[in-house]
């Protein structure tokens, strides 16, 4: 059978809806500009954990869960459940790290980044440009025979762990629920104030994670392969679909009244422009090394790669120590600390690219 | 069946490896057979695709067990 999805018209249409749904998303209560932003919903998720205590992003982001429960479904509705693993998972376990640092020092995804220009956050510009220099430097090496190696089938129940333990993040929220004003219920933690106390209601946002997780899986939707294909091999393929989004999102928010142009006073946003380069050119070379946006890696981890699932806990990872180091920007800026761990991040990256080669 | 295609065997790559390899292959034989080997059907769809802007045919597309064989063919 054809998949529909992953036909030109296919990936345009999924990435018009991602972006309608992302704008509509800000509307019905999600951050500005943020309707959907992976690495910031994993970091707000790591919060609510406890894992990092900045009490401004905190909260179980059910999006994030749905992303994953939703291409669960979607591999398991066309048979495409491939419980898989065993590629090199420490590396990813790093590149989930540093992909994640990268990430907060620009203060966006590359959904978000899109997001943000699509709300007229000028700033997203340079972040942009960064992400796309990180994915060439990462084609480099691709060209030159960069591999973690092939992953090896597995257990059905291995590749059912990633989706049962955002099932159960999902249940301890149920059983910890929010409580109006209280920064804490039972083990979860929430905002009372900041990005991570503006949300859509609970059921919205399932359900809006859970589409986009189904479709997201058909179509192959993913923002760095977009921009990676281009480099590499002229194709526009999955760049129609981050275009779609984007263009969608923007005029979404046109009639909503959510566009503001400009690059002063933007959302979570600063206007140190190389470091919001700088950050996206980390996040875009660990995208490109591990095989895949934010998105897609949770989107790989409900078909059950497993590989897919350990970047994923390494970005839970890299947000709790971008907070608890003091490592992430903020509306402020950079920080010295924020700067130096990307430097170190950086040189990380380049070492695996430079080491780890098979011969062609 | 010709027993001697050139084959890629890019099973459990994660992509775009597929389809590097492919192109790698395509550019070394520049015509002819080539069978390539992949496990999933992301890669399946990627390497058929990739093929096909270069210029080939999709010959066959063999589906058993989860593991995909695509042969890839040019004439001239």
């Amino acid at each position: 059978m054809k998949n529909v999805f992953a036909t030109k018209w296919g990936i345009i249409i999924v990435g018009s809806i991602i972006g309608i749904l992302a704008s509509l998303l800000q509307f019905w209560g999600n951050p500005v500009n943020m309707g959907i932003c992976v690495a910031c919903f994993v970091r707000d998720i790591t919060g609510a954990l406890g894992l990092h205590r900045a009490a401004v992003v905190q909260y179980i982001r059910p999006e994030i869960i749905g992303f994953v429960l939703g291409s669960f479904v979607a591999a398991h509705a066309f048979r495409e459940f491939r419980p898989r693993l065993g590629s090199a998972p420490i590396v990813r376990f790093i590149l989930g790290v540093f992909a994640m640092i990268g990430a907060l020092i620009f203060l966006g995804c590359p959904w978000r980044a899109l997001l943000r220009l699509a709300g007229g956050d000028w700033n997203a510009v340079a972040g942009l440009l960064g992400l796309t220099a990180g994915i060439w430097v990462g084609t480099e090496f691709l060209k030159k025979g960069y591999s973690l190696g092939a992953a090896h089938n597995t257990y059905k129940a291995a590749g059912w762990v990633f989706p049962i333990i955002m099932a159960g993040i999902f249940l301890l929220m149920l059983f910890n629920p929010m409580i109006a004003g209280e920064a804490q219920s039972g083990v979860l933690f929430y905002s009372t104030a900041g990005p991570g106390s503006m949300h859509a209601p609970l059921f919205v946002s399932l359900i809006v994670g859970l589409s986009i997780g189904f479709l997201a899986q058909k179509s192959r939707f993913c923002t760095m392969g977009a921009i990676r294909d281009w480099i590499l091999f002229k194709q526009n393929h999955l760049l129609n679909g981050i275009v779609s989004m984007a263009i969608t999102a923007f005029v979404v928010n046109l009639l909503l009244g959510q566009f503001h142009p400009g690059f002063s006073g933007q959302p979570v946003a600063h206007t140190v422009h190389f470091w919001n380069f700088g950050g996206m050119v980390l996040a875009g070379l660990a995208f490109t090394l591990a095989g895949g946006c934010p998105g897609r890696q949770l989107f790989l981890s409900g078909e059950g790669d497993g590989d897919a699932a350990i970047f994923v806990i390494g970005m839970v990872v890299g947000a709790a120590f971008a907070h608890n180091f003091g490592l992430a920007s903020s509306a402020k800026g950079v920080t010295a600390a924020g700067i130096t761990a990307t430097v170190i991040g950086l040189i990380t990256c380049l070492l695996i690219g430079f080491t780890m080669r098979e011969q062609i | 069946m010709n027993n001697t295609i050139n084959t890629v065997d890019a099973r459990g790559l994660s992509c775009p490896q597929p389809v590097i390899m492919t192109i790698r292959e395509i550019k070394k034989v520049k015509k002819g057979d080539i069978a390539i080997l992949v496990d999933t059907e992301t890669a399946q769809e990627n390497v058929v695709r990739a093929a096909k802007l270069q210029g080939w045919n999709i010959v066959e597309v063999v589906s058993t067990d989860g593991n995909y064989k695509i042969v890839i063919r040019r004439e001239e």
